[in-house]
């Protein structure tokens, strides 16, 4: 096994983090704003629209470009692991990929007409809700196994697999989870009003949420014996529990927060860290395997020197990027200014 | 019903309808992103409004045809994997790399900074809005050099070698997997392409505001004279220099794909002593010869070998199951040929008239441009399609097959997806193209709205124009 060689190893180790944080900040930030998408629909006012859809147009392209990464960083590092787990999960990736065309394009292209305006809304919430769900499916169809032929490198299964009561389920749950964190964002950056009601459907969705998640998290489990073992194997039992905890404290958190008027910031961060708690579970889960349980980082991996070509770049880009965007966001941040077009 | 010999078929009908329908975005937005940059300059070098104008005018399009450039970018980012999986995993080793630095030196960098560009002048001050304006050209130049690089490795692959065992292509010298041999020539000539395709939408537009007021000249602003003015200066001098660069390219690809260019040429026969250049003709795979051909004798030894005399081989000498499909490769590059001409013509035209000093009152120069808004659109798709399908039957030239690339999907699932690529992007972008095209419609005011004007505008009426409406209401918010 080349998990004895230590450079390859750690070189390796290092691709498959700087993978899952692109797919994690991929989460968290188009999360919010496919979830704000979701929340249009039950927004009919127009200015209250036109407000949401503001708060983040100038960072949604960015937000995308973490999808890309994602996509692209797997192929450049986890070439193997890309050929096998895209064509098993085909139909939700082209939904999903048709699904970012109508609510990107809906951005600009409801500012352009009166007439359609309500027409591209519809492609916001419809786009929005149909590329969450389709996220979710592909990673309950990815967790719950594909059939792989792996002497010939190759999927070997047929084109509805990827459909289960369990991926529907994991679907079902992104899509909540990203309206909670729509939810929010918008206590976040709104005031009034619109405000309150966000608070209330937060406090609506993180229930549900946290349902979510406990539901997957014990279904989870049963799925492969790697995952159960993992779980409740020994005293592993111990940190499943401490999870849960963790999980449950964040929440409690996040609601408090919410009932109290001045805490404007608080819940969206408490949200934040249920994810990323959530994330850092599902890679728990499923560390070595890139296929669980099939094919393990090591075997999926680029070679040694393209993965070093690539992280002397990574080393300075992703930071790089990480500054501008944070900036971006500073530039950006405060309330909303319904005004703010005119001054 | 469907075998697998379907399902690459489609798999390959996909694959080219969604990256031509993307290829158009960035053609127009790479240009038009160094545009912006420049007028934005201008407007703070010169202080003259007309340069903001321009500026405001343009960022609302750019901003439609960026999005549907970004979103229809997505889709080929994954299709790689879904339809191409064989591929990937064997290509993937090489340029994945390169790839992976187009997302994190280019993609980002567009991304983050488009929300300043478009939204953030009044927040950033002029200064940093201009780096946000270079910024977003900047990215968009170095997603061209890194796709282009992968591209042109499909092309002309090197510095790998082959694994006995997985069969995929590892790299040895990424210096050379970069830098291979035909990535130059194709990057000068794809980049100048996407100028004159920005230069000559700009000289379009323009033209089309001329026109319409060409019995009252005093009616047309000076923001629609300089961009015609700049336009036209593009073509005349980026037209011969990207016919000069087209020959070089060409001569490179002799060297590497022989057979493309004798698909391109018509070439079924090999000619000892000088070839001719083939005007027209019918190519005839089946039987393997160019029917109803006329030709200048010995022109194309001299064009691809600058010598009259100098022998050309021809299909003749290349297995049939090695030949591109020919009649595709041998039309498209002559409309993209017979394009590039007659954009030579107009830069030249334009020349002539602004050394007479009837750039601004030429109608019949203002018609040919205006007929040649689309033309390096059109050009540039057939350029594309040119190199593209006279790469076949390889997708890693001479190395892995086209029919050995694909991914193991039923060819029901493929037909599916393509069905509802058509409709989608016929629907989508041909709504994204119709606001664009509405947006050029109206000449740029005096006075123009900035893109945060129209979507911040609480009592907005009508959501596309309130600057027509309120023309002196808001003319320089915070400038």
């Amino acid at each position: 096994m080349p998990i004895a060689d230590g450079v390859s190893f750690d070189l390796t180790v290092i691709w498959a983090f700087v993978i899952a944080f692109a797919v994690l900040v991929y989460v968290v930030l188009d999360g919010f704003d496919l979830g704000l998408g979701m929340l249009f629909a039950a927004e009919p006012e127009s200015d209250d629209r036109d407000l949401m859809m503001n708060s983040v147009a100038p960072v949604w392209d960015g937000n995308e470009t973490w999808l890309v990464l994602g996509g692209g960083g797997l192929f450049a590092a986890f070439p193997l692991a890309y050929a096998l787990i895209l064509p098993a999960i085909y139909a939700p990736i082209m939904a999903m990929l048709l699904a970012l065309i109508f609510r990107g394009v809906a951005f600009e292209f409801r500012w352009r007409t009166k007439r359609w305006r309500r027409v591209w809304d519809l492609a916001f919430i419809g786009g929005s809700a149909m590329a969450a769900l389709t996220q979710g499916i592909a990673l309950g169809a990815l967790l719950q196994g594909i059939t792989i032929d792996k002497p010939a490198r190759s999927y070997a299964g047929g084109w509805w697999d990827w459909l289960t009561p369990f991926s529907l389920t994991v679907g079902a749950a992104v899509m909540v989870g990203y309206m909670l964190l729509g939810a929010t964002w918008l206590v976040m950056k709104t005031e009034g009003p619109l405000q309150a009601r966000m608070r209330r459907r937060a406090w609506m969705l993180g229930v549900v949420t946290v349902g979510f998640m406990g539901l997957v998290s014990l279904w989870t489990p049963f799925l492969q014996d790697g995952y159960y073992s993992r779980w409740f194997g020994g005293w592993n039992i111990v940190l499943a529990a401490g999870v849960g905890a963790a999980v449950l404290a964040l929440a409690f958190g996040m609601f408090r927060t919410l009932m109290v008027k001045h805490h404007d910031y608080w819940p969206f961060l408490f949200a934040l860290g249920m994810f990323i708690l959530a994330f850092a579970g599902l890679g728990y889960s499923m560390f070595p395997y890139i296929v669980p349980t099939q094919i393990t980082i090591w075997e999926a991996a680029a070679p040694r020197n393209s993965q070093i070509f690539m992280l002397v770049g990574a080393a300075v880009l992703v930071p790089t990027i990480l500054a501008y965007t944070a900036y971006s966001y500073w530039v950006f941040r405060g309330k909303m200014d319904p005004n703010e077009g005119y001054h | 019903m469907f075998d697998n010999a379907d399902a690459i078929l489609l798999a390959r009908i996909q694959f080219a309808f969604t990256v031509s329908f993307h290829f158009l975005f960035p053609a127009f937005t790479i240009g038009l992103a160094s545009f912006l940059a420049v007028l934005n300059g201008l407007w703070l070098w010169t202080k003259d409004h007309k340069y903001l104008d321009l500026f405001r005018y343009w960022v609302k399009i750019f901003a439609l045809a960026f999005a549907m450039g970004v979103v229809s970018g997505i889709v080929m980012s994954y299709q790689f994997g879904t339809n191409w999986s064989v591929f990937s995993d064997k290509a993937g080793p090489v340029i994945g790399a390169p790839m992976a630095y187009e997302v994190l030196s280019a993609f980002f960098l567009e991304a983050g900074f488009l929300g300043i560009m478009l939204f953030g002048r009044d927040r950033v001050g002029p200064t940093l809005h201009m780096i946000a304006c270079l910024a977003v050209a900047g990215g968009t130049a170095m997603s061209a050099f890194w796709i282009l690089s992968v591209n042109s490795w499909m092309h002309t692959p090197a510095g790998f070698e082959i694994d006995a065992v997985t069969g995929q292509f590892l790299p040895t010298d990424f210096w050379q997997v970069i830098f291979n041999p035909s990535f130059p020539y194709r990057l000068m000539h794809t980049v100048t392409a996407a100028y004159l395709t920005t230069a000559f939408i700009v000289g379009g537009v323009a033209a089309l505001h001329l026109l319409r007021h060409r019995h009252r000249r005093d009616k047309v602003s000076p923001a629609t004279r300089t961009m015609f003015s700049m336009a036209m200066w593009m073509a005349a001098i980026f037209a011969p220099v990207q016919i000069v660069l087209g020959d070089f390219h060409g001569i490179n690809t002799l060297e590497h794909q022989p057979a493309k260019v004798m698909a391109m040429e018509g070439h079924f026969e090999s000619h000892e002593a000088g070839a001719p250049l083939y005007l027209f003709g019918i190519p005839n795979q089946e039987e393997q010869r160019l029917d109803y051909a006329i030709g200048i004798p010995k022109l194309s030894s001299l064009i691809l070998k600058h010598d009259l005399n100098a022998p050309l081989a021809g299909l003749d000498t290349i297995p049939r199951e090695d030949q591109p499909p020919v009649a595709i490769v041998f039309w498209s590059f002559r409309v993209m040929v017979a394009l590039g001409f007659a954009m030579l013509a107009i830069g030249l035209w334009s020349s002539w008239a602004r050394f007479r000093g009837t750039l601004f009152d030429s109608p019949m120069l203002h018609r040919a441009a205006l007929a040649m808004a689309p033309s390096g659109l059109i050009a540039v798709l057939a350029g594309w399609i040119t190199t593209e399908v006279g790469r076949q039957p390889f997708t890693v030239y001479g190395y892995l097959r086209t029919a050995d690339s694909a991914a193991p999907l039923d060819a029901a699932a493929v037909g599916t997806s393509l069905i509802a690529f058509i409709i989608v992007y016929f629907a989508v972008f041909g709504a994204g193209t119709y606001y664009i095209m509405r947006l050029m419609n109206r000449a740029p005011a005096s006075g123009e709205a900035s893109l945060k004007d129209v979507t911040n505008s609480p009592t907005r009426t009508a959501g596309t124009t309130p600057a027509q409406q309120h023309p002196t209401r808001n003319p320089h918010p915070g400038e």
